[in-house]
């Protein structure tokens, strides 16, 4: 029993363990936090990741090249266009193949509109996290929208298999521009509704702001990318840095935030959305007409060598090493993912948070399981 | 005691019940409706008309569903927890009138009998949350202890203003006492009444009435203070091992709750069942009129409470206590400083009106200005933004910082 009169004043505080997942609804897919808790406080916490492991890696060295587009679809499942685009670039670089004109126009635009559902998965689940249940709902349906089109496009709502080495899969069905330029200003409302309803949400912003803040050292050091880091004030965007494609054609900004918090995290993913939207809208009115592919259903073999090609994904900067050994099948194929990179800042940001916070700062940081385990 | 009355106490507990069960199940039809109108969706439409079976639906996939018993529970207090959390809020039903004559026991002691039993939920949920073994459970169930146990402080100053004014703890007395031209209840209100004009207490104290509701939200766990079953945190806190009959048992008491706020609300502050038209002949239809206005009343606060949690997000454990310590509790007790002031020199009617509205408007601008005080900060930050950082075209990433630093594309060999 229980010495009441013995009680030691100055006894380290009892922690309990909390296992956060891997079924838990807000860690985004199956992903494990463990943390040590004081009451209501993190004291510390770790991060098991591997539950969605399928060694994408490895597989790819067994498939033909135009096979591993399927492959890149499934690791950010989120955003799969952005994934099969940075697979289609390195096989293009290490062959030297140029892509004809209409075809980098379409996988831009659909690039930045899987950027812009991504983002909206992304503002309704940080909803979710904060206890908000409606952007969610509002979020969904420009998705859904975004989707439907994708379905036009490809015949697939996720999972497109769309990008090929030199072009895209086949021409666009007759009313591209039309589906497109159709879906701007619903999701355009969709965008500004959610944004409205959460965004100087007083309540979301004392959930948010100044919630796990990283400090520009801190994000590089670690190396973040994408809205995670130019949340921290750092312009750094490998579609400026470094243009691909032809997003050298395009005006547009680089959102950055300032103080590096959740909120700016989020802010900067908003902010994102709209750029996006200008994007699409200037590259409708730039698209050529013309072939879309020049290679067309052909073996790809690229030559003996390697190549690092990178850019950039929703969740910030992809990077695919590739080595050929002048066969039909790669020698091996190394991804730099966004989520693993933004994830591993996790211990650090989870220190003395609150328990609610412990998911607010995972949400913020934007992680695709399926991406981070591979 | 005949055997006759016993009889008629449990007739009348059955009906009691069922009328309650209806009422929870139209709640649940209601809620989804409302909030999916709110995200601009249609809502439950498949199971009859409008989705009106929607409830039935629910209930039978929950009868049906296997009652796990986690092994590592402590049997006794699993299964034991959700009576407790649900007996409470039935009692409750006991004392509060729909109507002046339609009521199964008018209790003198009314509101005092309500504050007292409601406390006992707060035992069910803290027992739930430490039968079930689970840590999320504990932590939910320390954290509903801690909410309402706070959160109740500021209902019964509320109500002990409210009571001030009407000499009474009887509802049936509070309710009737915001009816104009209403007869003296006792000598000492005789001479309140010349000064009060026996308007709703709304109008008198709608400082109170908005702590009230506030309180009764977080008495609830409705959002935004939904923090000790919070679905993203912990996975549903107390509730978190329930499955099947028990759960639904916690949603019968959840949904219970909400109605006895709106119903106290509507009959505390808003004339309960007295309506601009109410017939007094008949005595069937009085009643029935009654209870129309009453259920129009409660109903309008709930869909205000459905409304509330379609928008906002939900608080932090500190910054609900702190909400609750710091500015609900001192505002309650100032609530009963200016009632007692009002009383004691018996100012006209509107003074009373005139006090809550610049106290609360006061202290509502002060504390919204705290509360805001990052959000106007982000306001600032984002009139600053407009001047986005623009870098020329095909400038090469800034080599200084950055990751911009990794790795050139480069192809070697062919």
């Amino acid at each position: 029993m229980v010495e009441v009169n013995n009680i030691d004043m100055d006894a380290e505080p009892l922690e309990m363990l909390v296992n956060m997942g891997p079924q838990h609804p807000s860690t985004h897919g199956v992903f494990r936090m463990v943390l040590w808790i004081d009451g209501e406080k993190v004291v510390r916490a770790e991060s098991h990741i591997g539950y969605l492991h399928r060694g994408s890696e490895k597989l790819c060295e067994g498939e033909q090249y135009h096979q591993i587009i399927t492959l890149f679809d499934r690791l950010d499942y989120i955003s799969n266009f952005n994934n099969e685009m940075v697979f289609c670039r390195a096989v293009e670089k290490l062959m030297g193949i140029e892509v004809p004109e209409r075809a980098e126009y379409v996988r831009v635009i659909l690039c930045e509109l899987n950027r812009i559902a991504s983002h909206l998965l992304f503002l309704g689940t940080f909803g979710l996290d904060a206890g908000a249940m409606t952007p969610v709902m509002l979020t969904f349906r420009g998705r859904e929208r975004i989707q439907s089109v994708f379905e036009a496009i490809s015949g697939a709502r996720m999972m497109h298999n769309y990008f090929r080495v030199g072009g895209i899969k086949e021409d666009l069905p007759a009313n591209f521009e039309q589906l497109v330029s159709d879906l701007l200003p619903d999701l355009r409302a969709d965008v500004e509704e959610a944004d409205k309803l959460l965004t100087y949400n007083e309540v979301f912003i004392a959930r948010t702001k100044g919630i796990g803040v990283i400090d520009t050292e801190t994000a590089v050091d670690y190396g973040l990318t994408g809205p995670c880091l130019r949340a921290c004030g750092v312009p750094y965007d490998v579609r400026k840095a470094e243009p691909y494609s032809v997003y050298d054609r395009f005006d547009f900004d680089v959102p950055v935030g300032i103080d590096g918090d959740s909120w700016e995290r989020y802010y900067v993913r908003v902010e994102e959305m709209y750029q996006s939207l200008n994007i699409i809208d200037q590259a409708l009115e730039q698209i050529p007409s013309g072939p879309v592919s020049t290679l067309g259903r052909r073996l790809i073999r690229p030559p003996k060598g390697d190549v690092y090609v990178r850019s950039e994904n929703p969740r910030g900067e992809i990077g695919v090493y590739l080595v050929s050994d002048g066969t039909d099948k790669p020698y091996r194929v190394k991804v730099r993912p966004p989520s693993f990179c933004n994830l591993s800042v996790l211990e650090v940001l989870l220190k003395d948070t609150w328990v609610a916070d412990a998911v607010i700062i995972l949400g913020s940081l934007d992680i695709v399981l399926g991406e981070v385990d591979r | 005691m005949r055997i006759v009355d016993f009889f008629l106490i449990i007739l009348g507990l059955l009906v009691l019940f069922t009328a309650l069960s209806v009422v929870v199940l139209s709640l649940t039809w209601l809620e989804r409706k409302f909030l999916g109108r709110l995200q601009r969706r249609l809502g439950p439409n498949r199971t009859g008309p409008m989705g009106l079976l929607q409830p039935v639906a629910d209930a039978v996939k929950l009868v049906l569903k296997e009652d796990i018993l986690p092994s590592s529970a402590d049997r006794a207090i699993f299964w034991v927890a959700p009576l407790v959390v649900l007996v409470p809020s039935f009692m409750l039903w006991v004392t509060i009138p729909a109507a002046e004559n339609l009521v199964l026991r008018n209790v003198d002691m009314g509101l005092f009998y309500i504050i007292a039993f409601s406390v006992i939920t707060i035992l069910g949920l803290v027992l739930a949350g430490w039968g079930s073994a689970n840590k999320y459970g504990i932590l939910g169930g320390l954290r509903s202890s801690a909410q309402l146990i706070s959160y109740e402080i500021p209902v019964i100053m509320v109500v002990i203003a409210v009571a001030m004014m009407a000499q009474s703890l009887n509802l049936i007395h509070i309710t009737n006492f915001q009816l104009p031209g209403i007869q003296s209840i006792t000598p000492e209100t005789a001479r309140l009444e010349a000064g009060i004009q026996n308007v709703p207490f709304a109008v008198l104290q709608p400082l109170g009435m908005v702590i009230f509701l506030i309180a009764g939200l977080a008495e609830v766990g409705r959002t935004p203070f939904d923090i000790y079953f919070a679905e993203s945190e912990i996975v549903g806190g107390p509730f978190v091992e329930y499955s099947g009959a028990h759960w639904s048992v916690f949603f019968l008491a959840e949904y219970m709750n909400t109605f006895i706020i709106a119903a106290l609300t509507a009959l505390l502050f808003l004339g309960g069942w007295h309506g601009p038209f109410n017939p007094t002949s008949p005595q069937w239809l009085e009643s029935l009129v009654g209870v129309v206005w009453f259920l129009v009343k409660t109903y309008f606060v709930i869909l205000v409470i459905f409304w509330i949690r379609g928008t906002f997000p939900r608080l932090r454990i500190d910054q609900l206590m702190a909400f609750a310590w710091q500015v609900v509790v001192p505002l309650s007790f100032a609530n009963i400083l200016i009632t007692g002031v009002f009383m004691y020199y018996g100012w006209p009617w509107w003074s009373l009106t005139l006090m809550s509205l610049t106290l609360s408007s006061v202290i509502g601008y002060l504390i919204y200005k705290h509360v805001t005080a990052p959000a106007r900060k982000v306001a600032e930050v984002y009139n600053r933004r407009r001047m986005i950082e623009r870098q020329p075209r095909r400038q090469a990433g800034r080599q200084s910082s950055g990751p911009s630093a990794g790795p050139e594309e480069a192809v070697s060999g062919g």
